[in-house]
């Protein structure tokens, strides 16, 4: 036998730390679905243009005489259906009122309404939808052959019969009522499809395992999980809202003619299309710009919260 | 299929009668007389109260009067209205003009969606992409009345390039102007459904496919990718269909038609309560035949649909 050594050579250990190596590298930023759309929000423009100009109309509304001093309802015959003259930047109406002034003042209407309506839809739509679709069966049942009645009205005749009938009580709540009591349904549709994905989660189940009671479970887990296309549709409507009150306005069953609102405001323009196009002009300008700023900050919130809209860009 | 046809028949008809029920418990559940309401200021004689109040069924009790307008309604007789015109008479020569209009709007809407969005899908991201997307959505925000006014005042009353008012001259040309601006009001869903359709198609097999044995893109992009994008964008026209039927009123109203819409906008603006339930009614039952019959046609386009 040699006495030569056999030197093996033995690699020193790499006190390297386990949890660092089993580490998946993501980056340092934070990820979530609401982290991720705001990251693909705060770079578009149009966010911004929207969320100012929501933030306009809600100025106008809440405080009106920020933008103006002249009084809406102070009104010259001599000016009627005058265009721009000194200190009535928009000219005059038919019945000689500044057309700026009602514009400004019109704002706090049509705002009202819409979050009015807003509210109403998700009082009734998120537990006829919720319940429906996470308790299923007969609850699912009745809730939901309930709301396909309502939803196989268009809501819009179902807000005129509302409205007609209602000739002797017409204000903003009634409105908001007349509109939201029916758009609901769309609403209760929606959310059912999106909690009936989200109740066979694990997440779900593990809340029943340990012990939650099943309502608990779906206040707790269940709906805020799915409140995500709610929101987007929630802010469409509340465009979609506006733009029925001034429709329901313009018809003349909508608000009284003595409240001031953009719809109201077109309807009497109407008459003197021909001569004074200009005062129909503003308040539709008013109205449309509105309800563009509520539709586009909703879809944009969609397509942020929407990885494949994403992707599709 | 037959089955299909069958399932879906039934489940139109607890909503058939819960629709009806729901407008005739709003009108019975308000306050006040709808009798007296017609007479306006004065106060009618007792006697002829009497009398149009058994007219119109109302001295009996809700239920009562609910089954008989439903056994009318049934039976094809729809009643009269408030001046004392047959509503069937009043239908059967609106209708057809209200189609006509709804017809033209939609295939407009078809059109616009078709080419608008295969454009954006094939050119996704870029500057026309976008532009198209947006105006689309702006065309979309503005209140039909509003882009009905505008479209009135300039290309009817300032151009002078279309009828300001139809009135009885109810034909296709006389109605392109209303027809061009509902489409445009409405064309922004199934552009995107078909820009969403065209993108996706463009990265699938069967387009890979079709350019690898070497089609060129003029015979891959109408064959290939357009025509699998249509199914969503005409499944979404059926709706709108449905939606314009029950919607013209304001259309109709502003632009003088003599549709259906018209009817109700009339019946709003003199308020006479009678006439617009009872055309609300007709409305509403027309849009749930109009979308059974598009879901049928769907289930008859998309095999699919019939086994869920």
């Amino acid at each position: 036998m040699s006495d030569r050594k056999i030197e093996h050579y033995v690699a020193p250990v790499d006190p390297a730390d386990e949890i660092e190596v089993d580490r998946v590298k993501l980056g340092d930023r934070r990820s979530n679905l609401w982290i991720d759309a705001w990251r693909d929000l705060r770079v578009r423009p149009l966010f911004y243009i929207s969320l100012g100009l929501v933030a306009l109309v809600s100025l106008a509304a809440v405080w009106p005489s920020l933008f103006t001093g002249v009084d809406p309802r102070y009104c010259d015959l001599g000016l009627s259906n005058k265009g721009p003259t000194a200190g009535h930047l928009l000219g005059s109406t038919f019945q000689g009122c500044d057309v700026y002034s009602r514009v400004v003042h019109g704002a706090s209407t049509s705002l009202s309404v819409g979050i009015f309506v807003v509210i109403i839809t998700a009082v009734i739509g998120l537990p006829m939808g919720a319940l429906a679709a996470y308790y299923g069966g007969w609850v699912d049942s009745v809730l939901s052959r309930v709301g396909d009645i309502f939803f196989a009205i268009p809501y819009f005749l179902a807000a005129v019969v509302v409205m007609s009938v209602m000739s002797q009580h017409r204000n903003v709540l009634v409105i908001a009522f007349a509109i939201g009591g029916f758009a609901w349904a769309s609403l209760a549709r929606i959310l059912r499809a999106e909690v009936l994905q989200v109740k066979n989660l694990e997440y779900v189940m593990a809340s029943e395992a340990v012990g939650r009671s099943r309502f608990a479970t779906l206040m707790r887990h269940v709906l805020p999980n799915s409140l995500t296309p709610v929101i987007v549709y929630l802010t469409i409507a509340l465009g979609a809202a506006i733009t029925a009150e001034a429709t329901l306005s313009f018809l003349g069953i909508g608000l009284p003619s003595h409240t001031m609102s953009w719809g109201n405001d077109i309807s009497q323009a109407q008459t003197s299309i021909r001569v004074a196009p200009m005062a129909l002009f503003w308040p539709s300008l008013a109205l449309t710009i509105t309800v563009l700023a509520f539709i586009m900050l909703g879809e944009l919130i969609r397509d942020a919260l929407d990885p494949k809209a994403r992707a599709q860009r | 299929m037959l089955m299909y046809v069958g399932r879906r028949l039934l489940q139109a008809i607890p909503v058939f009668f819960g629709t009806t029920f729901l407008i005739y418990f709003m009108v019975f559940s308000m306050p006040g007389n709808p009798v007296l309401a017609l007479f306006g200021d004065k106060t009618p004689n007792p006697a002829v109260l009497q009398r149009v109040m058994e007219q119109y069924n109302l001295d009996k009790p809700f239920l009562v009067q609910y089954f008989l307008y439903l056994k009318n309604l049934v039976t094809g007789n729809l009643g009269v209205t408030f001046s004392g015109r047959s509503v069937n008479d009043i239908l059967a020569r609106a209708f057809p003009v209200t189609l006509k209009l709804v017809i033209m709007a939609v295939v407009i809407e078809l059109l616009l969606s078709v080419v608008l969005g295969l454009i954006s899908g094939l050119r996704k991201g870029r500057i026309l992409d976008h532009s198209n997307l947006i105006i689309s959505l702006v065309l979309s925000s503005v209140p039909p009345f509003v882009a009905l006014f505008v479209a009135q005042y300039f290309i009817g009353i300032k151009l002078n390039w279309a009828p300001v008012t139809v009135g009885e001259n109810a034909t296709y040309a006389t109605m392109l102007l209303p027809a061009i601006v509902i489409a445009l009001t409405i064309y922004v869903t199934g552009m995107r459904l078909m820009r969403g359709s065209v993108i996706e198609a463009q990265s699938a097999e069967y387009v890979r496919t079709a350019a690898a044995k070497g089609l060129t893109r003029r015979r891959i992009i109408p064959v290939h990718i357009a025509r699998n994008s249509l199914i969503p964008v005409i499944t979404n026209s059926g709706a709108s269909f449905g939606a314009l039927i029950a919607g013209t009123t304001v259309t109709e109203g502003i632009f003088n038609i003599h549709g259906i819409g018209n009817v109700l906008f009339k019946a709003i603006l003199l308020g006479e309560n009678a006439t617009i339930v009872s055309f609300v009614t007709i409305l509403t039952v027309l849009y749930v035949l109009v979308n059974i019959l598009v879901d049928l046609l769907y289930a008859v386009l998309d095999p699919r649909i019939r086994y869920v």
